[in-house]
């Protein structure tokens, strides 16, 4: 083999208290789509960081095609020809497309000659994308693409991928391979970090895995099935969530006609939704975020009000209730955003315990908190749920995406909910996390809670789920039965504005 | 180069170190100011920070003032760190000071002469009310039309001092004082006189009502399920309102507490030292006790210090002036760096200071 693209070796990273990088080293050659694969805490994230100039080594060194490469800053990085596209966009609502673009860049030529130059190169790379649109009004998967071409007008010879397909819908996620094997058929390299196997086993050639920080196998994923990469990735065989078929119980969670507005500024209405769900079902919601997900959590969770009514818990109307009535009833939720919404970041978990936890486990008496109790129930979660953390004193900021995402499931399935609604359960989250949640949910349906799920993993929905809607633009399809149905049929669910785009493409 | 790099979990330490540093910072750049002003130093700090407590000559009349002015700071201060903690920014303290002083000196001079035991408490109801309703103008501004409270309760000060000039000069002046301005000396009328209750302590009941303040505003942070909740809306408002938190009432209660607090502070200093309605009654407390606030940590025991500590700045100020001839102004520079030098240093309780390497080819824009 001639000489690697980028070559890492001995890459270590310390920080206080923790190794995020041990000896890492591997090879990426021109034109490989290349695989970095671990759980969440591997070390994934603080090794892209070193090789985009985000952070610098504390051992080792990177060679560019056979020349020393280090780094101190991006804009140093993408003058060699490294560019990512993070996972959490970092784009602004209120601006249009050519002036998030231009923002991004070192730079930035005049406006309407970038615009030009913008739909260039979306032509051809099969990624259409009006320069003009405001990013406020796109979807998800456009928002992507608004990343990936600020990447590709700086003409990378490495483009970092982190979780690119966590948010975009099946026929978004064909759209996005096109471009990328279009990218390789160039000579273009990509580190693609993904957790969805599968994709990785049709897309890269080689495979790094990594686990809490080391290099712990190399593999060409064509050649391993996706279990055998995960369990290389987790170091133990892997737990497939299951449970008995049950026969549905007396209807728990009755919402009839909800319309209600968004509070945010580029938020999705809620139009005329409408849902059932039983005891000891699992209804699962797809869809692409930004379709009124938020808007449909919070009005289940009473943080939006709506009329008494539309919303029915038991057969009593709580849609006027807040979320303290309407917890005190049973009705538990646990929202998509970790950090700010379903947790205090800066508040330890004993003080993120009380916060759902105060009334229905009687942390709080006559007004005043039992702390000790409040921190024994965190213990209690933290225990039960498997949180990996110190104890809990720790601020929720400083635990792992996965971790803090256990201790808000758990929190509130600790709580025995008779209906519990999560968005986005397991985002971000590795993949032995992930299954222990999903079990977790399935053992509380099985306990005869209702359970709706949200999410955007379809295939998270087709695991858990006993029947299946697609939110979009506000609007709640029919909810169909998962037995039988086929990803096709999905697809056309989900339909509305993804179709429109992928039509565009093809 | 210096960056700046988050910390996982905010530092404890550095917590309780930034008031320490930004005192010691305010002195080595208050005697820089002095040394430019042509005096000494060390002279200058000695008998700002010393002098009013140990020395021979000054302590005997300094000592008792310490808790004359630190009491009003400290009840005006741990009203205003409730909502501060909620990020609810009553600026107005020094408006719903004299707001209240100005009620309770209504009532009192309504029931002049009469001996009541009934009027120096509702004197402390009237000055409470006076301070709530005046925190509530711009509490509910905000919660009905989203203004912001930060201006309106600034701006009322100054609706406020303009009232107090009409109340010294027209409506409350004194009957027998000969066309001088302000009003009767309350202080000197028996039944709504707030007295010194022990000899040359300083302490009046303004003093007791901080003390209960304190205890109360402890309790309510550290063990209510209310201060729970202001704690939870200041750092993470989408996850308070998740917790079942109404954001509205939660103004109304913080502009309400901080109002009632300044209202109170204001009664007591118009009975007591003040002694009646003048044009300049008010001496800025309601503005220190936001650098009392912040410098306390907004924590109702590191308020007491802080405003014992600001409270010494007032008398040590004073004294400077008399016998240094320094500017009044000075002492207000000197306190206004302080708050500087707190809100520079508190990023190092959420960050570390990391000395990189200079970079070898900056590049970039």
């Amino acid at each position: 083999m001639s000489t690697p693209l980028l070559s890492i070796q001995g890459l270590t990273k310390v920080y206080p208290g923790v190794v995020a990088n041990s000896d890492v080293s591997f090879d990426i050659g021109e034109g490989e789509v290349h695989a970095l694969l671990g759980e969440n805490g591997a070390g994934k994230s603080t090794l892209v960081k070193a090789i985009y100039g985000l952070i610098r080594p504390n051992e080792g060194r990177m060679l560019w095609r056979g020349q020393p490469y280090a780094p101190g800053a991006p804009a140093q990085a993408r003058a060699t020809g490294v560019a990512m596209v993070f996972q959490h966009f970092s784009l602004f609502d209120a601006m249009d497309v050519a002036e998030n673009v231009a923002l991004g860049m070192d730079n930035p030529p005049p406006i309407r000659e970038l615009a030009a130059r913008i739909t260039e190169v979306s032509h051809n790379y099969g990624l259409p994308l009006d320069p003009s649109r405001m990013v406020g009004d796109l979807s998800a998967g456009e928002r992507q693409r608004v990343e990936i071409i600020r990447c590709l007008l700086q003409n990378p010879q490495l483009l970092i991928m982190d979780e690119p397909t966590s948010v975009l819908t099946p026929q978004e996620v064909e759209i996005l391979f096109k471009t990328l094997r279009q990218l390789r058929a160039e000579g273009r390299s990509i580190l693609y970090i993904s957790h969805k196997l599968e994709e990785i086993r049709s897309l890269c050639e080689n495979a790094t895995v990594l686990r809490l920080g080391k290099v712990v196998g190399r593999a060409d994923p064509r050649q391993e099935s996706a279990r055998s990469l995960a369990e290389m990735m987790v170091g133990q065989s892997l737990h497939t969530p299951s449970r008995e078929p049950a026969q549905p119980g007396k209807l728990l969670l009755e919402v009839r006609d909800l319309s209600v507005a968004s509070p945010a500024a580029f938020g999705t209405a809620l139009k005329g939704v409408s849902l059932k769900v039983h005891a000891g079902e699992v209804l699962g919601i797809g869809g692409v975020a930004g379709n009124g997900q938020d808007e449909l959590l919070g009005a289940l969770s009473g943080e939006l009000r709506a009329q008494s009514d539309a919303v029915r818990m038991a057969g009593e109307p709580v849609g006027h209730m807040g979320p303290t009535a309407r917890r005190a009833m049973g009705l538990l939720c646990a929202p998509e955003e970790r950090l700010g919404h379903a947790a205090a970041p800066d508040m330890s978990l004993t003080e993120n315990a009380l916060l759902t936890g105060a009334w229905r486990e009687k942390l709080v008496n006559r007004g005043f908190i039992n702390w000790p109790k409040a921190r024994s129930f965190a213990e209690t979660v933290i225990q039960r749920f498997d949180v990996r953390t110190p104890g809990p004193h720790v601020a929720a900021r400083a635990l792992s995406g996965g971790n803090l995402q256990k201790f808000v499931i758990g929190r509130e399935i600790l709580q025995r909910p008779s209906v519990l609604v999560v968005n986005q359960p397991t985002w971000g989250v590795d993949a032995s996390a992930a299954a222990a949640i999903r079990q977790a949910i399935l053992d509380l349906a099985q306990a005869g809670a209702a359970v709706v799920v949200i999410s955007q993993d379809l295939d998270e929905l087709l695991e858990v789920a006993d029947n299946f809607a697609a939110l979009n633009g506000g609007r709640l399809s029919a909810p169909r039965p998962v037995k039988g149905l086929t990803m096709d049929q999905i697809g056309l669910m989900l339909g509305g504005a993804a179709e429109g785009e992928t039509n565009a493409a093809a | 180069m210096l960056r700046l790099e988050k910390r996982p979990s905010p530092s404890r330490a550095w917590n309780y170190a930034t008031p320490i540093v930004a005192v010691l910072l305010t002195m080595i750049a208050g005697g820089i100011l002095f040394v430019i002003l042509g005096k000494n130093p060390f002279e200058a700090i000695k008998l700002i920070f010393w002098d009013p407590l140990f020395s021979e000559q000054f302590a005997a009349y300094s000592r008792p003032q310490l808790l004359v002015k630190a009491g009003p700071l400290n009840l005006i201060a741990v009203g205003l760190s409730v909502g501060f903690r909620a990020g609810i920014w009553n600026i107005g303290a020094e408006g719903q000071y004299i707001i209240g002083a100005l009620c309770a000196a209504a009532v009192a001079l309504a029931f002049y002469p009469a001996d009541s035991v009934l009027v120096f408490p509702l004197m402390i109801l009237a000055g409470a009310a006076g301070g709530w309703a005046w925190a509530m103008i711009p509490a509910i501004l905000k919660t009905r039309f989203n203004t912001n409270e930060i201006l309106v309760s600034l701006l009322l000060v100054y609706v406020a001092e303009k009232l107090l000039a009409a109340a010294a000069t027209g409506f409350m002046r004194n009957p027998d004082g000969a066309g001088f301005p302000g009003s009767r000396n309350i202080h000197q009328y028996g039944a709504a006189s707030n007295m010194e209750l022990i000899v040359n302590s300083g302490l009046h009941w303004g003093g007791v009502a901080a003390f209960v303040a304190v205890l109360f505003t402890y309790l309510l942070l550290q063990r209510h399920i209310l201060g729970f909740h202001v704690q939870l809306a200041g750092q993470a408002p989408r996850a308070a309102r998740f917790a079942g938190v109404a954001p509205a009432r939660l103004v109304l209660m913080c502009m309400g507490l901080s109002g009632a607090f300044a209202g109170m502070a204001g009664m007591f200093e118009l009975a007591g030292p003040a002694r009646l309605i003048s044009i300049d009654f008010n001496a800025g407390y309601g503005f220190t006790a936001i650098i009392v606030a912040f410098l306390g940590r907004l924590h109702p025991i590191g308020i007491v210090l802080a405003g014992m500590l600001l409270a010494l700045t007032y008398i040590g100020g004073e004294l400077a002036q008399f016998m240094l001839n320094l500017p009044a102004a000075a002492i207000q520079v000197f306190q206004g760096m302080l708050l500087f030098f707190l809100l520079a240093l508190d990023v190092l309780s959420n960050y570390r200071i990391r000395l990189a390497a200079p970079s070898r080819s900056p590049e970039g824009a």
